[in-house]
């Protein structure tokens, strides 16, 4: 049925955890055969076919930088029950003697929810859970084409463990004092609310940023109208709701 | 086409997905910003562009024309299908038909754009909403439509990607000749035919 709808063999390089329950998994393409120029913060769909011919699709965002094309970085959470993500979690990375597995992918897809270097103002990146991945294609994005604006990422996790690139945005707020990266771990302390907002934006928010807003529909409901009741142009923040 | 040998599908093959969708039993939601607050008591909704003359309801009248129920699956271009969704509201035809109060479309007209409180915009050829195959849903599963889903209005037009099917309707256009909506100029299908996995602008 969806044969020669442009899917792409990729081959898994890499496969570690992000977290406790997301893992980055690194895939080698062939750049000439994406389709179109990538941006921060689009996804790619993956497809799996078993050998009685049944087809999953799902689509899964971009960690990685668009300045990177030959390889492509998922963040992909595991749901024990699910049918796709338990398959790419056991996925083994090529070794020295012995090449990767191999997935059909094809994208980059999406043309609202990205972020460009070139696009004026702060950036304020507010994540749930895995919704963190996409956002970091646009801080890995922003961190290829430096420039000094301000870069704030708010992000809310189950607990420690939970924390998505958590190394990674710890090294960069301690190298770079126009990042900052805050944490709230809802088994110990309260939800994201409209005062945490204010606390953490600050003067940001008067200076017409460009906000993305990223996790479960709930999570994403209740930021974007937070925000839009402390006076935010509905126009300046973009959302994406998983289901 | 790759084969992933050891992938153990949990899910049955339904003929009744359409390719690459899988059956959900949630509703989840796709909005491109925040959800917009629209207050039935000032809805109003407008068809204008290719009309012998336009019209505007508000909430009332609108709810004076007739209604019907409709049982549909709907297929989200994100993956997710949802099997038997139930709305109420007006066919599309009864807007297009002036005895029963509706508008008279001229001829030239090829294409509905329509447009939503928050800025959206999404094209429909005309004949992709006569003849019963789209309506301006009021209710869903017997109570009205909350604001996340497109509440208090919004379009139904299930043979397509439901993108196609705009939240907070607010205005209707009939055109001569195409314009691509929101998700039409930013890389998905202009048509939309689900059964044909017509989902992104390369398909």
């Amino acid at each position: 049925m969806s044969e020669n709808k442009n899917w792409q063999i990729a081959t898994l390089v890499k496969s570690e955890l992000a977290s406790v329950n997301v893992k980055k998994l690194v895939f080698k393409i062939n750049p000439s055969t994406v389709l179109g120029a990538s941006k921060a913060g689009q996804h790619y769909d993956i497809k799996l076919t078993a050998p009685n011919g049944y087809v999953a699709e799902r689509s899964y965002s971009v960690a990685s930088p668009p300045e990177q094309t030959d390889e492509i970085e998922f963040g992909v959470q595991l749901f024990e029950n699910g049918e796709v993500s338990p398959y790419l979690w056991q996925m083994k990375p090529a070794t020295a003697g012995k090449s990767g597995d191999q997935v059909e992918i094809r994208g980059p897809i999406g043309g609202h929810f990205t972020w460009c270097h070139t696009m004026p103002g702060p950036l304020v990146l507010i994540g749930g859970g895995s919704g963190v991945v996409p956002l970091i294609s646009m801080i890995r994005h922003w961190q290829k084409n430096l420039d000094d604006r301000k870069v704030i990422l708010l992000a809310s996790f189950r607990s420690l463990e939970h924390v998505l690139y958590r190394a990674e945005l710890e090294k960069l707020e301690s190298e770079n004092q126009n990042f900052k990266f805050t944490k709230v771990l809802t088994n110990h302390e309260a939800r994201i609310d409209s005062e945490k907002l204010k606390n953490v934006l600050g003067e940001v928010l008067a200076k017409m940023p460009m906000i993305y807003i990223c996790g479960p529909t709930k999570f994403v409901e209740a930021m974007s109208n937070y925000l839009v009741t402390l006076g935010t142009n509905p126009h300046l923040i973009k959302t994406e709701r998983f289901g | 086409m790759l084969i992933n040998s050891n992938f153990q599908p949990k899910r049955e093959k339904n003929d009744r997905l359409p390719p690459g969708q899988y059956e959900t039993r949630d509703f989840p939601v796709l909005s491109l910003g925040p959800t917009p607050d629209v207050k039935k008591e000032s809805w109003n909704l407008r068809v204008f562009g290719l009309v012998e003359s336009e019209k505007t309801w508000n909430w009332e009248d609108f709810n004076k024309l007739p209604k019907i129920d409709w049982q549909k699956d709907i297929h989200c271009v994100t993956k997710w299908s949802k099997f038997d969704t139930r709305w109420s509201g007006v066919m599309l035809d009864e807007i297009m038909n002036p005895p029963a109060g509706g508008v008279k479309v001229s001829d030239t007209a090829t294409h509905l754009i329509a447009y939503s409180h928050d800025g959206y915009t999404t094209n429909l050829p005309i004949e992709d909403i006569r003849d019963g195959k789209a309506m301006i849903a009021v209710s869903y599963d017997g109570a009205e439509i909350e604001a996340e889903h497109g509440g208090p209005v919004r379009l139904l037009v299930p043979h397509l990607y439901f993108w196609k099917s705009a939240k907070w309707l607010k205005a209707l256009e009939f055109v001569t000749g195409d314009k691509p909506g929101f998700w039409e100029t930013r890389g998905y299908h202009n048509y939309g035919d689900p059964w044909q996995e017509e989902r992104y602008s390369f398909d």
